[in-house]
């Protein structure tokens, strides 16, 4: 059970690992406070839409299952929008139009066709929180290493020393591919290192 | 089939109604507060802050003691990548700029997003608009009209330039050539 929450921190993480939900990844990882935010609002959508579509998963037809999901989706995005407006207004400013777009976010419909479609609703639930976690966890490194780099902070607190010369191309987009593609990389290079020693015993 | 689809529609346009209920009044009060308290920002010993009669982009700001202290103009046009929406506040006689807030951009981080940071922001309040604002690149203004323009951000600049410019003259005729 506790497998189907840890399965999406790291063995099937959705940004390193399923390479999904890239928009939002590239696009508000210019902060870390931003990438946290969003995570956020991405882990409370997935949750919530997987929980409801596994309790209802006996009632759909086949036919309109992807509707009906993405119905279900656009309710808590639209609830997690509104959310932000009213109580955190500055962050949902910054995030701008990516929190209505969550709505297109690969992860949730995802997780609602391969997982909450077909397993009971404990389950879907740490499927989807566990997604939503390594979500989150990813776009806080993201976010945090272009931050670093970008600004000189990490969470708005200043890091660097003095002189730092602020790297203006990490704060671009350019410079969200790159962190992006150099984390991969460095993510699948530890992960074969794991595998190796788990053969060898 | 059909069944099933209507019953999730109706159900998840209901929840919306109370979501949108509970949130829409929270909302309108912080977009309220927003520009209220970038008026403040401007204009510190303000007291009084009314719209002006005919004007919903403009507001008078007077003091405690009820003195005129000067406007605040919303100005509003396009940015380098959207809208941007400011704050200007300018003296009663229409000479010299009080001080300027972003209120809205979508400007890139780290580079057009800086112009509501304090460093070009703050070259706004005592600037001279007797003559129309201008920016110079990567030197100090020599004018009491001149702006300094980010390093690598003079679009959005520019942008911030022209709009002040726009929506100042703008509110100088409707509030009768400034005399």
């Amino acid at each position: 059970m506790i497998k189907e929450f840890t399965k999406g921190l790291w063995k099937e993480n959705p940004i390193f690992v399923q390479v999904l939900g890239m928009c939002p990844t590239l696009a508000v990882t210019t902060k870390a406070l931003f990438g946290f935010s969003m995570g956020m609002a991405t882990t409370f959508v997935v949750v919530s839409s997987s929980v409801v579509i596994s309790l209802i998963r006996r009632f759909v037809p086949r036919e309109v299952r992807i509707p009906m999901f993405t119905v279900i989706i656009a309710t808590f995005v639209t609830a997690a929008d509104y959310f932000l407006k009213a109580n955190l207004y500055q962050i949902s400013k910054a995030l701008g139009p990516y929190v209505p777009l969550i709505v297109v976010n690969c992860i949730i419909l995802g997780r609602a066709e391969a997982f909450a479609s077909k397993n009971n609703i404990a389950r879907s639930f740490l499927d989807a929180l566990g997604m939503g976690v390594g979500f989150t966890c990813a776009l806080i490194i993201l976010g945090s290493v272009r931050e670093l780099l970008g600004s000189g902070t990490v969470f708005g607190y200043a890091v660097m020393w003095g002189g730092f010369t602020k790297w203006v191309i990490m704060v671009l987009p350019a410079g969200a591919f790159l962190t992006l593609g150099l984390l991969v990389g460095l993510f699948n290079v530890i992960n074969s290192r794991m595998v190796k020693k788990a053969g060898c015993k | 089939m059909i069944t099933a689809l209507t019953a999730v529609a109706i159900l998840s346009g209901l929840s919306l109604v109370f979501v949108y209920r509970y949130a829409m009044p929270k909302i309108e009060v912080n977009v309220k507060n927003e520009t209220k308290s970038a008026i403040e920002n401007i204009f510190p010993d303000g007291a009084d802050i009314k719209p002006v009669k005919g004007d919903e982009n403009m507001f008078s700001v007077k003091g405690k003691s009820g003195k005129m202290l000067g406007y605040a103009i919303i100005a509003e046009g396009n940015g380098y990548q959207g809208t941007i929406k400011m704050v200007a506040g300018v003296d009663e006689t229409f000479k010299v700029m009080s001080g300027m807030e972003v209120l809205e951009s979508q400007e890139t981080p780290g580079l057009g997003a800086e112009i509501a940071g304090k460093p070009f922001a703050g070259q706004f309040s005592g600037l001279a608009i007797t003559h129309e604002i201008e920016y110079v690149k990567n030197q100090k203004p020599a004018q009491p009209y001149q702006i300094e323009a980010i390093t690598g951000a003079t679009i959005s600049s520019r942008a911030v330039v022209n709009i002040l410019n726009e929506s100042i003259d703008k509110a100088r005729r409707a509030a009768g050539g400034g005399k």
